[in-house]
């Protein structure tokens, strides 16, 4: 832990900076060691769940701009997510469109659909709105289902492997490099935004949209700008999904899957990219954890290992509910906590700011 | 010669179902003056900065803002982001900060209609958007420094004090770099020391920055310390305007603070600021 009595700023570049502190630097460096080695010690199993973490981690962010920053709730996230996966699917499969190409298309995409299902947030807030994007929700899985002739209906579509110079990209180690850079380049992308004009004018409308409307925050633009910038990294996740599991089915993408990603972002931090990172890297290995532990105590007590598959569900839930009455600022705080008691250490820290980065 | 005052509110007329809360108020704002709006509680006062900032659309009549290349707007067809982009600010009688965010994110904001930049240009981050970052940075930190904010530079603006509360709200209009300020009730719950900074703070504003000022307030004391002029309000009308010492014994002043009280000395001393909270 280094020592220090203060990092002072002389020039507003440095202060402005994403990792001011030499200490977070140091520890950015070294996170990207962990994630440059992990790949080449690690089993199939978990370099997967490792793939899963970097595209839920992609899809959190997403969705933690629109609810995290921006307060407008939205449990349309299987819906926009399947946008994502089937129009990236379907192009690549029907149109023979490159797989980067479709993604990006893909992409584009959700953004609009987003947009058109944020223009309740005109005249909806809080849970009102919530049922409107319920809505999007209902309509896009019916749509899966039963617009047979373009999806396929309840059957799955297989989808043509990504190739980059004629290697195969969906194999569990060559899609992690293309996850691992997709999440990271979500991250600072979401970072930036948030420390510059139009980031600032979606925290306002969070905070106070009738002050955000008299200090010149074109309060329904912005709404809607939140919905496609979300839209647009949710629907890239979901493209991810199509091209790493190579088939896209509805199953993947119903209201669970939403409730999900807002566990996700409640447990990982609301407005917080940290905490998006950390919110579904908890939510995407609870289960797996779990299982483990089920084999791990499977001879000394096969009685309680033969319940843990039951208690999965339950587990979730009681995650949820013990982050939010003890932590509701959820896991990016916790962490926080740690780095203040360490700042000055063995001398007492208390933060003045608390920007969630 | 004659120039069109800054602002102008002619029939203005305001309801609400069946409470009319405005009807015919005519008055005008002065390009340099430090107008007071006083009137006893339900007047219209806050009614008519809410008109004025577009958060209330008026049924009938106009606002009409000269703007400082002297083309004049109509605020009553305008949307409220519209009308801060002309150079309108205003803080509320029960702040309204952005209260997750820190005291310099709450300032920068107050830039917002003088930078650009959306999404992309923003996530992105380089360059330009960088440079722009910088240079309105540094516009903040000179109003920081105006209102004495260094301190709490970085301090999450939900954690603070009331009375600074009071001040960054007042320093976030200040960043937008207004023409005319609108304070809706600044002193409100201070007490007299906190008072009597928060009216120094309001008379530099004037003074040094020259910035046209309407301020609402229920003391007394320090609207008539502080104002060229004041406008009274009763019932939605205005029912007298003038210097501070004519409204003070102008007699339907007397009238609407006092019922029908006659000889009574100072009655609009005898509105005490405890009396009139909320």
């Amino acid at each position: 832990m280094s020592m220090e009595c203060g990092v002072f700023h002389t020039r507003y570049e440095s202060d402005m900076g994403l990792r001011p502190r030499p200490a977070q630097r140091i520890r950015l460096v070294l996170f990207a060691l962990f994630v440059l080695v992990f790949p080449f010690v690690a089993s199939t199993y978990w370099l997967d769940l490792a793939n899963q973490v970097a595209i839920a981690t992609v899809g959190a962010i997403g969705l933690n701009i629109l609810v995290g920053h921006t307060g407008q709730i939205s449990l349309g996230q299987g819906a926009f997510m399947a946008i994502g996966a089937y129009t990236a699917g379907l192009l690549t499969l029907n149109f023979g469109v490159p797989w980067g190409a479709s993604v990006f298309c893909a992409c584009i995409l959700t953004a609009v659909a987003g947009t058109f299902f944020g223009l309740p947030s005109l005249r909806l807030k809080g849970l009102y709105l919530a049922i409107a994007t319920l809505a999007a929700q209902e309509i896009v899985e019916w749509a899966m289902t039963h617009w047979t002739t373009v999806t396929g209906g309840t059957e799955a579509i297989v989808v043509p492997a990504p190739r980059l110079f004629g290697l195969r990209l969906n194999t569990t180690f060559n899609f992690y490099w293309l996850a691992v850079l997709t999440a990271a380049g979500t991250a600072l992308f979401a970072a930036n935004l948030f420390r510059c004009r139009i980031g600032r004018a979606f925290e306002a409308v969070r905070d106070q949209d009738i002050a955000a409307s008299v200090i010149g925050v074109d309060v329904f633009r912005t709404k809607l700008l939140a919905f496609a910038t979300s839209s647009f990294f949710v629907g890239l996740a979901g493209a991810m999904i199509a091209f790493y599991r190579n088939i896209v089915t509805w199953e993947r993408f119903t209201l669970n899957t939403s409730i999900v990603y807002l566990a996700m972002i409640i447990v990982g931090g609301l407005g917080s990219i940290r905490g998006s990172f950390l919110g579904a890297a908890l939510i995407t290995l609870l289960p797996a954890l779990i299982t483990n532990l089920g084999r791990a105590i499977q001879d000394t007590a096969p009685q309680a290992a033969s319940l843990l598959p039951y208690a999965q569900q339950a587990v979730f839930g009681i995650v949820i509910i013990l982050f939010l009455i003890f932590e509701p600022r959820g896991l990016s705080k916790l962490w926080e906590n740690v780095k203040d008691y360490f700042h000055v250490w063995p001398f007492a820290y208390r933060r003045g700011e608390s920007r969630a980065n | 010669m004659h120039q069109p005052p800054l602002l102008e509110l002619s029939d203005l007329t305001l309801r609400f179902g069946g409470v009319t809360a405005l009807s015919g108020l005519g008055m005008e704002v002065r390009e340099g003056e430090l107008l007071a709006l006083i009137g006893p509680n339900g007047a219209g006062k806050t009614s008519v900065l809410n008109c004025i900032s577009g958060l209330y659309r008026a049924q009938e009549g106009s606002i009409t803002l000269t703007g400082r290349d002297g083309a004049r707007h109509p605020l009553h067809r305008l949307a409220p982001h519209r009308i801060a982009a002309l150079g309108v600010a205003r803080t509320f009688q029960n702040i309204e900060l952005f209260k997750h965010m820190t005291v310099l994110d709450n300032l920068m904001l107050g830039r917002h209609v003088h930078m650009k930049g959306g999404v992309l240009s923003g996530g992105i981050h380089l360059g330009r958007q960088r440079r722009r970052e910088i240079e309105h940075r540094r516009y903040v930190e000179e109003v920081i420094d105006f209102m004495n904010l260094e301190p709490l530079r970085s301090a999450v603006v939900g954690s603070l004090a009331y009375g600074n509360q009071r001040l960054v709200e007042m320093a976030r209009a200040l960043a937008l770099d207004p023409h005319i300020l609108l304070l809706d009730e600044p002193t409100a719950g201070m007490n007299a020391e906190e008072k009597e900074s928060m009216a120094r703070f309001i008379l530099d504003v004037h003074e040094e920055r020259g910035i046209t000022v309407v301020v609402i307030d229920h003391d007394i004391d320090v609207i008539m310390d502080i104002s060229d002029r004041v406008v009274v309000l009763d019932f939605g009308r205005r029912i007298a305007q003038g210097t501070p010492e004519q409204v003070r014994s102008h007699p339907a002043v007397i009238d609407a603070y006092l019922g029908q009280a006659r000889g009574e000395s100072d009655p609009v001393r005898a509105e005490t600021p405890k009396l009139r909270q909320g």
